[in-house]
């Protein structure tokens, strides 16, 4: 059991908890993940520690309420205990000073890439980032990349905020105004992954991307992470989370992690009944 | 009942345990074996000779005192056989289940050599049953406090065992485990039909009440690395298991519906997936549906009779060699048979085929015929030319064998690990090229059987003892 210790909602649906982990919280380092469950018959899922505090023993995560899991999390409050909770699982990030570094949230994505963004400007990167949301509700932590990056665009799909496009408009538009640009951190839904891989493999820049595909154990028994990459098969657990984004097939990890999406719809339709039928019984 | 003679005795014939079943049990999750009565037990204790220089001691990994236990049952004093049983193995009524005695204990039964041999693995079972069941699992005697501090990686059968003889030796012990509960392949691996989950937590508890301490959610090489145990504890016992599934790297094993035995077992056993969506851990839905498991151990027949009580409306094992060199234990074979599974031998999978959502469809699976013998005498398989059939398939179970999960050797540079990443160990004593620490499982073997690493944890038990003792053993 690890107790929540601070949690509020930064969007629409997207929650972020600082949680008591004093072993993790002194050991991870950017680019690890945890694993988590949120009740003793909960399934397992894994979710990038966004930052951490050892003084304080915590380490913050940042979830966006989608499958049954997620949801029920982001009812969860200061106080409340989480079930299970391990890690630091994977490899750390690959940190050098590259030269320009820029990293590249979407989304929810903005919360994994933001670690690994502070990680690059402490190893003396020029650093960049482009933060994107569907609207200006779900541009997240402007202000804690604004605090380790000399450069940051939000860009929204609606034009509400910051450059009126999609994340590759952005970085299109960076590598056309004559930026040299060393390095690439692309973290986001699989779709916007792919498209900045295809955009950057174009200008030959090196990209890295967080893949997070179905996982049980983290550890590297069951092997449901696996994936392509330069043709050959690793597991996001032991082997990543983090690839080089060129070598990745996207197509493939974009179809696998759809694998349990008849079950997850069952499994969200459950637990809002579950919700609804408390709710009936709380009114009375 | 009056004293029998040895000739008597070897004449009874042996006495089956009760099973659930076929057709029953292929629609439920309980238990197949209902283990023996106390007068099954009783008369099939009689058929031991309690010869003076017993072969099943030896044959056994863990060294039961065979002949006493199975004596005090003649007398129907069950508590002292639990002890004596007890005495030399901390998980009694998991092995009674799940132990391959045939190959072991049983193999080489004197009464064997004319008869059926005595029904060691059983009577084992019944008196760990009688046990728990009548007056609860008791505490061993434990020696007088150590002082010393051992910490064990991995709470499964290795270091279960190796535990349960360190607290006895007066230790303080505690296992640290990466999943969420204490148990290991015991949890994750083996279905609940062969070996109820309450049992495996009735002997866990067993060992927590004898003193051993447990931390779960515990990733040693990433939460604490081994070299920062170290200075902790004083000596350590890495029984972490062979949890890095190989897959038979044929096209098409990416396919959605391709699973490793690994997952497909942990989804059902650990997680619970048969009870969705109660609970959280989905599964693809196998009802109506055409599932393969490639393989011929344990492991393969477990997740082919897990898929028939899942509902699938057909479930087979492929394999590309035939039954004889199956290296499943026969009765999980003859009750995968009873519970109408297909056996498709002298079979190769090419290649899995799927659709345009990367939906596994079919398979692409080449016949094989026995060869001419090779060096080993063994009858290889050999592909018979152009006989290649397409095989209409949902689900597909790679239970091939896993390999040696690379955390711990990855995260401890002077850890001397074989090529395949097996942690090399001097078999006497499990001890490791690093000072103070101890190996022993499949993280050492490759994949084997739970009673094989439970007799390395006994081994690595009874030489950190040693260690801690003072006696030099680097």
């Amino acid at each position: 059991m690890n107790k929540i210790i601070e949690a509020r909602f930064l969007a629409p649906d997207i929650k972020l908890f600082r949680i008591d982990a004093p072993l993790i919280a002194e050991k991870r380092k950017a680019g690890q993940f945890i694993i988590l469950r949120v009740h003793e018959e909960g399934e397992r899922i894994p979710l990038t520690i966004a930052d951490s505090s050892t003084e304080q023993g915590t380490i913050t995560i940042i979830v966006q309420g989608i499958g049954k899991t997620t949801k029920h999390l982001n009812t969860l409050e200061a106080g409340d205990d989480i079930h299970d909770l391990v890690g630091p699982l994977g490899k750390a990030s690959h940190i050098e000073n590259f030269g320009t570094a820029v990293s590249i949230g979407g989304g929810v994505g903005t919360a994994i890439a933001f670690p690994t963004a502070k990680a690059l400007k402490e190893a003396g990167n020029h650093t960049i980032s482009i933060i994107g949301g569907r609207t200006k509700d779900f541009v997240i932590l402007e202000e804690e990349m604004r605090a380790v990056c000399d450069e940051v665009y939000p860009t929204t799909d609606d034009g509400s905020y910051g450059y009126h496009g999609f994340v590759t408009g952005k970085l299109q538009e960076l590598i056309d105004s004559g930026k040299k640009i060393d390095f690439v951190l692309a973290i986001g839904p699989i779709p916007m992954m792919a498209a900045i891989s295809n955009l950057t493999k174009k200008y030959g820049i090196h990209t890295v991307v967080s893949l997070n595909p179905v996982m049980i154990d983290g550890t590297g028994m069951c092997g449901g992470c696996r994936l392509s990459v330069d043709n050959k098969t690793v597991f996001a657990c032991v082997d990543g989370p983090e690839f080089d984004a060129h070598s990745v097939d996207f197509t493939l990890l974009m179809k696998r992690n759809r694998m349990y999406m008849s079950q997850e719809k069952v499994a969200v339709e459950h637990f809002c009944n579950i919700d609804k039928m408390a709710v009936e019984v709380t009114n009375g | 009942m009056a004293e029998l003679t040895n000739k008597e005795r070897m004449a009874i014939p042996r006495h089956h345990m009760i099973e659930q079943d076929g057709k029953a049990r292929a629609k439920n999750f309980s238990e197949v074996n209902l283990g023996y009565t106390i007068q099954l037990a009783k008369e099939e204790a009689e058929r031991c000779i309690q010869c003076k220089k017993p072969l099943c001691i030896d044959g056994c990994p863990v060294a039961v005192k065979i002949p006493d236990f199975i004596k005090m049952i003649t007398e129907g004093k069950y508590e002292e056989a639990a002890k004596i049983l007890k005495g030399d193995n901390a998980l009694p009524a998991v092995c009674g289940r799940v132990c391959p005695q045939e190959e072991q204990c049983e193999k080489v039964c004197i009464i064997g050599k004319k008869n059926q041999p005595v029904a060691i693995g059983y009577l084992e079972r019944f008196v760990a049953d009688w046990e728990r069941e009548n007056i609860g699992i008791q505490v061993p005697e434990i020696s007088e406090k150590s002082g010393k501090k051992i910490a064990i990686i991995g709470g499964g059968p290795a270091g279960l065992s190796c535990a349960g003889d360190l607290i006895r030796f007066g230790h303080d012990v505690t296992i640290f485990e990466a999943l969420h509960e204490i148990g290991g392949v015991l949890l994750y691996g083996i279905p609940e039909f062969r070996l109820p989950k309450e049992i495996v937590h009735a002997e866990v508890a067993a060992l927590q009440k004898a003193g051993v301490k447990f931390v779960t959610n515990f990733v040693v090489g990433l939460t604490r690395t081994v070299d920062e145990l170290l200075t902790e504890y004083d000596a350590l016992f890495i029984g972490v298991g062979a949890g890095l599934p190989y897959f038979m790297n044929i096209p098409g094993e990416y396919l959605n519906g391709v699973y490793s035995s690994n997952e497909y077992l942990t989804r059902v056993n650990l997680m619970k997936a048969y009870k969705f969506p109660e609970s959280d851990t989905p599964m693809f839905d196998v009802r109506g549906k055409t599932v393969a498991v490639f393989g011929g151990g344990n492991t393969a027949m477990d997740a082919v009779r897990v898929s028939i009580r899942l509902g699938a409306k057909r479930a087979m094992i492929v394999y590309r060699r035939t039954e004889a060199e199956m290296p499943a234990r026969i009765e999980e074979i003859k009750h995968a048979k009873e519970e109408g599974v297909e056996f498709m031998l002298l079979a190769a999978p090419l290649e899995f085929i799927g659709d345009d959502d990367l939906w596994l469809r079919s398979m692409r699976m080449q016949k094989m015929e026995l060869g001419e013998p090779d060096a080993s005498g063994r009858r290889r398989p050999v592909p018979i030319d152009g006989a290649i059939e397409i095989i209409p398939l949902d689900v597909a179970v790679v239970a091939i064998g896993n390999g040696s999960n690379p955390i711990i050797s990855q995260t401890t540079p002077d850890l001397v690990v074989n090529r395949w990443g097996n942690i090399t160990v001097d078999l006497a004593s499990m001890k490791s090229s690093k000072k103070g620490v101890f190996a022993g499982g499949d993280i050492v073997t490759g994949g084997a059987t739970v009673i094989l690493a439970m007799g390395a944890g006994r081994t690595a038990a009874k030489a950190i003892d040693e260690y801690l003792k003072n006696k030099e053993i680097w």
